[in-house]
């Protein structure tokens, strides 16, 4: 089930989830990966050829689907006390660093 | 050096401050002296919310002085783990990436609990993002267990269990996502709650993995943990993954009588590993329902060991998504050493995430990855309904479940840090619930000849959190 996970794709895992890692972490989650990832394997195990995923447990409680509420528009957060929190804004939009090379 | 205190009963409370003999003001002011001083040694609370407390504190005997009726939780002391939002105090989630970061509006739960009167005293301690299972992957600094501080007080809502343990809150909140409320409610001996996934609402709860997350209380007995959860459970319109199903009287079923009803025993969660004193604590607390008239079967869950395996892809998966949030761009954590957007992105996630929370995003973004997604994640999905429906044909011939919480008693800080997998087998008993859903309550059983607590977890089936507590409070009571 598993091919052995390299540094290089570790690197690029985290290239995927937009981590930076340093080359020592890099090392280490090559071995700890490796580890999970073996232990895991197990379950090849068990033949799941009949079986539907199951995404969450909802359907297994007999409660019936509630209807979808109203798509009325409604108050919501205060916009000053939101952008406050921003590490960097002009109190209406939220600042980041250069996104297009010239 | 032993921290623990029992707190007083929500009933013993509730007279004192129905009558004036205790003052909810007074009562505030002296969990803030008890903090002051003990929590130094435990780490426990991150941040307090004192001027909030106290002003509820007052309104509270405000309606006391006038002879006014009390709402259930009046005056009482309460701590919430730091993965829940409380408008305008900090809200870390045991992260860096959230150090400063004040919410702008209250978790549905902390409404709910204030609404009731209770008096919030802070946020409390616990594993980054609720990730782990000792409280040592906090970047605020561990946990210690009340009962014996070289000991962690398991995890990921440490905090939660020990402030109950060491009475530095009356009650507490914590969230569970693979055993994150019940391992360390029976490390510190109190009493922890699983509710049916979606019994409560999440709104406002900061987000690992949404399928499995629940939040729950913790106490110092059974029948005020089903007070707290009928005071936060019930359908809430901010949360569309909460389920509209009445909510029982759960204090209620704490009085009636356990005779008469089934008790499986499933002989899977007694094999390789269990601690040889767990096993005779909680064979003893079986014995103790056996002798007040319930019935003891064996019953079968065999797919039982392929839980930690499925918990670990799902969890993982979906915690790679939800963590994708903490962006530097929002809130919380933005490094200064960013030339582009790109750049800021990575740097800000990675020096503002610890190692544990990195090495979950990445075999969760692994699992997700082109390639292995039939392989693991739609796998351990697969699997999980196989748990989930060894659980339903069990509970089709009995009432309840009941297994130990955790392997072992507390471990020492630093025992299993090295190897994350030897961490993970922390929760080998809890994490098949998460999976499949179910309820359940963890109820200190008896301790271990060192006094290290031993916790009894009780599973029924979704929406039957009376019946869990009916039967935790047989365990409970025959002590």
């Amino acid at each position: 089930m598993a091919d052995e996970v390299t540094v290089e794709v570790v690197e690029r895992v985290a290239e995927l989830a937009n981590l930076q890692l340093t080359p020592e972490e890099s090392v280490a989650m090559v071995r700890d990966l490796n580890s999970i990832l073996e232990y895991v394997a197990q379950l090849s195990e068990l033949d799941t050829s009949q079986v539907e995923p199951l995404a969450q447990v909802t359907e297994l409680m007999q409660i019936g689907n509630r209807p979808l509420r109203e798509d009325a528009v409604v108050p919501s957060l205060d916009r000053g006390t939101v952008m406050n929190q921003a590490p960097e804004t002009d109190g209406a939009f939220f600042k980041v660093p250069k996104v297009i090379e010239r | 050096m032993k921290y623990t205190e029992k707190p007083k009963t929500l009933k013993q409370l509730r007279v004192e401050i129905e009558t004036g003999t205790t003052k909810a003001t007074d009562l505030a002011k002296s969990y803030y002296e008890r903090i002051e001083r003990i929590n130094p040694a435990l780490n426990v609370y991150l941040h307090l919310s004192k001027d909030r407390a106290i002003e509820q504190a007052a309104r509270v005997d405000a309606i006391a002085a006038q002879g006014d009726p009390l709402p259930a939780m009046a005056g009482i002391p309460v701590g919430i783990k730091d993965v829940m939002v409380v408008c305008g105090i900090p809200s870390t989630a045991g992260s860096r990436i959230l150090k400063d970061y004040l919410p702008p509006y209250d978790a549905t739960v902390v409404a709910r609990l204030e609404a009731a009167g209770a008096v919030l005293l802070g946020k409390l301690n616990c594993d980054e993002f609720a990730m782990g299972s000792s409280n040592e992957n906090s970047a605020y600094g561990p946990v210690r267990n009340p009962v014996d501080p070289e000991r962690v007080p398991g995890g990921s809502s440490g905090g939660s269990a020990a402030a109950v343990a060491a009475n530095l809150a009356v009650a507490t909140l914590g969230s569970d996502t693979g055993g994150s409320i019940r391992q360390p409610a029976s490390f510190c001996g109190v009493v922890g709650v699983l509710p049916t996934w979606g019994r409560v609402s999440r709104y406002g709860l900061i987000a690992f993995a949404s399928s499995l997350d629940r939040i729950g209380p913790f106490a110092g007995n059974v029948r005020d943990a089903a007070t707290i959860l009928g005071v936060i459970a019930g359908f809430d319109p901010n949360d569309a993954t909460s389920v509209d199903a009445p909510v029982d009287d759960y204090a209620a079923e704490c009085d009636k009588p356990v005779e008469g009803m089934r008790i499986g025993v499933p002989a899977e969660y007694f094999g390789e590993g269990l601690d040889a004193e767990v096993r005779s604590a909680i064979e003893a607390g079986i014995a103790k329902l056996k002798a007040a008239g319930c019935t003891i079967k064996p019953v079968s869950l065999p797919n039982t060991k392929y839980a930690i395996p499925a918990y670990y892809l799902v969890a993982t998966a979906e915690a790679s998504a939800n963590l994708a949030r903490f962006d530097g761009v929002r809130y919380g954590y933005r490094s200064p050493s960013s030339e582009n957007l790109a750049g800021m992105y990575r740097h800000s996630r990675d020096e503002g995430f610890g190692a544990e929370v990195k090495r979950r995003i990445l075999l969760g973004t692994y699992a997700l990855s082109a390639g292995y997604y039939d392989a693991y994640y739609l796998k351990a999905q697969q699997v999980r309904r196989l748990l989930a429906e060894e659980f339903q044909r069990a509970f089709a011939e009995v009432d309840a479940i009941v297994t130990p919480t955790a392997p072992t008693p507390a471990f020492k800080l630093g025992e299993k840090t090295g190897n994350p997998l030897s961490m993970y087998l922390a929760d080998i008993y809890t994490v098949t619930a998460s999976l499949a859903g179910i309820c359940g309550v963890t109820v200190p059983c008896r301790t271990t000849k060192a006094g290290l607590p031993v916790g009894m977890q009780v599973l029924a089936s979704h929406l039957r959190e009376g019946t869990a507590f009916r039967v935790a409070c047989a365990v409970e009571t025959v002590e």
